[in-house]
């Protein structure tokens, strides 16, 4: 990783960006709910102007339509990423609630665990986090939750919020005409003002130590008597 | 917080700190995490703390987000070194990066990532004063709690277990091109693991996929099959004992961070590394 010169964020410039995998599975099991049910699905996000390609990303996998709370690049803490997400939703709810509301269980890159919580919190609804199965049977929501030792159960009645991570699903790759759809579906923006942050981030490091020293055991078929010597070397075999 | 009466770990470290409060998970069984995050509020305002800690595991997380919500504060998740003045350091990218921040709050809510922190001695052992700390639960804090457990798959070691785990990713090729792989990982007494791309191709199940968003392993010896050596990857793979990197390009990330390299095609080289297993046997 390669931090930019203030120490405050990665070096971007040479890197692509794309939906990260938790939230990827969140916007293909919504797509897939209402391919099953019905209903309207809506995709969010707060971020810097060219956030709007993984929005239509979402929108080419089959969200009907997307919400750009639009920043000028700068980072949000869990806290006030929460409170802009809960105006943009009660704002879209005047007319009635989601039924069900899905974050990544985890930011890629900040790894705040908190924004989807904060969320329920502020709407009085009932929130499971980490799921790898989310089934709506009738007026409730059923979640599972990998434990490492199996699965925890939870019934939740809706509307309900569900923080999710990869492996609930396998995403389905988007079409050329679900691209084309895509970039016609509605999009709103908003420039939500950032507040005083109070995990204020100073600087960023690449964890030190001393790393490993890599030894080139050989190239091809014949090398297999030297990897066979130092799995016995270090006890395997 | 504990299942039962508290464990003789729980009692030193308390003697440390001179003072233990005590709850009783089994009073609020099967897990509720808003009953939990209900309680520590209540702890914590009537015992006037000045931080809350927990464990940065899923729970920890989990209940520290939600007593953070319900109290209107920050929350710093998954932190290596705290001061009292709010000077924290944490983890970003699974621990692929550190942030040194600075948390404003008049009560510090603090989760500790995993494996981060060495655990030192504390001062001599003074009386301990447990307190029952239960209280009347709002049944708007039991709606979420468990119904039910399902039991995992039966059938060996799971990789977050294993001694051994032998990893294909891009490289393997196909579905059917883990047969080799699988082949290894039986020799050795391993499981198989694999990369995102592999998972995301339909390969593998999720279940099999190391890294930032799979799982994280420690086993003795990771041997890395045709993986490229992604940031993603190896912060899945970063605890492992010994790393062993099998890939056709020598320039691939995965070639300078693991301990062992073998440039070659790993169509040919892991079938040979089986035969020579099998005629030692």
């Amino acid at each position: 990783m390669v931090l930019a010169p203030d120490k405050k964020a990665l070096e971007t410039r040479h890197l692509g960006f794309t939906i990260s995998p938790h939230e990827e599975c969140g916007v293909e099991e919504a797509v897939r709910i209402i391919e099953a049910g019905g209903g309207e699905s809506v995709v969010l996000t707060l971020g810097p102007p060219e956030a709007v390609e993984q929005l239509r990303d979402a929108m080419a996998l089959g969200i009907d339509r997307a919400i750009h709370l639009q920043t000028d690049g700068s980072e949000w803490d869990g806290e006030s990423t929460a409170a802009a997400i809960v105006d943009a939703i009660r704002i879209e709810e005047a007319s009635g609630p989601f039924d069900l509301i899905f974050f990544g269980n985890e930011s890629a890159d900040a790894g705040g665990y908190q924004v989807g919580l904060r969320v329920a919190y502020a709407l009085r609804r009932p929130c499971v986090t980490g799921l790898k199965g989310v089934k709506v049977e009738g007026a409730n929501v059923r979640c599972e939750q990998d434990t490492g030792a199996g699965r925890d159960v939870y019934v939740m009645p809706l509307p309900a919020v569900v923080t999710v991570k990869e492996g609930l699903n396998l995403p389905r790759y988007p079409s050329v005409p679900g691209r084309m759809r895509a970039a016609r579906k509605p999009l709103t923006t908003s420039n939500p003002t950032r507040p005083e942050q109070n995990l204020k981030p100073v600087e960023l490091s690449v964890p030190g130590g001393p790393g490993r020293q890599t030894k080139l055991l050989g190239s091809g078929p014949d090398v297999a008597t030297a990897v066979v010597e130092m799995f016995r070397e270090i006890g395997i075999a | 917080m504990e299942d039962g009466e508290p464990s003789q770990q729980t009692l030193s470290i308390a003697r440390a700190w001179g003072e233990l409060h005590s709850v009783r998970m089994d009073a609020i069984t099967p897990f509720a995490p808003d009953a939990i995050a209900s309680i520590l509020q209540r702890a914590a305002d009537d015992l006037h703390v000045s931080a809350v800690f927990a464990a940065g595991t899923d729970r920890g997380n989990d209940v520290m987000a939600r007593l953070a919500a319900r109290t209107g504060l920050p929350f710093a998740a998954n932190v290596i070194a705290a001061d009292i003045a709010g000077s924290v350091t944490r983890q970003r990218w699974g621990g692929s990066l550190l942030e040194n921040a600075e948390l404003r709050s008049a009560r510090l809510l603090i989760s500790v990532a995993p494996f981060a922190v060495h655990i030192t001695e504390g001062p001599a052992p003074s009386t301990v004063d447990v307190k029952r700390y239960i209280e009347e639960l709002d049944p708007r804090d039991l709606i979420v709690q468990v119904k039910e457990h399902i039991d995992p798959p039966g059938g060996g070691v799971s990789l977050a277990e294993a001694k051994v785990v032998v990893s294909g990713g891009r490289g393997v090729g196909s579905k059917e091109g883990f047969a080799i792989i699988e082949e290894l990982a039986g020799l050795l007494g391993g499981r198989v693991g694999c990369s995102r791309v592999v998972t995301s191709a339909g390969w593998r199940p999720h279940s099999d996929q190391v890294g930032q968003t799979g799982t994280k392993i420690s086993p003795d010896l990771y041997i890395a099959c045709g993986i490229s050596g992604a940031t993603q990857h190896m912060a899945g793979c970063k605890g492992a004992k010994k790393i062993l990197a099998i890939n056709a390009d020598p320039e691939a990330p995965i070639m300078s961070l693991a301990d062992y390299s073998v440039v070659g095609d790993l169509k040919e080289v892991v079938p040979a590394i089986s035969a020579e297993i099998r005629k030692l046997r």
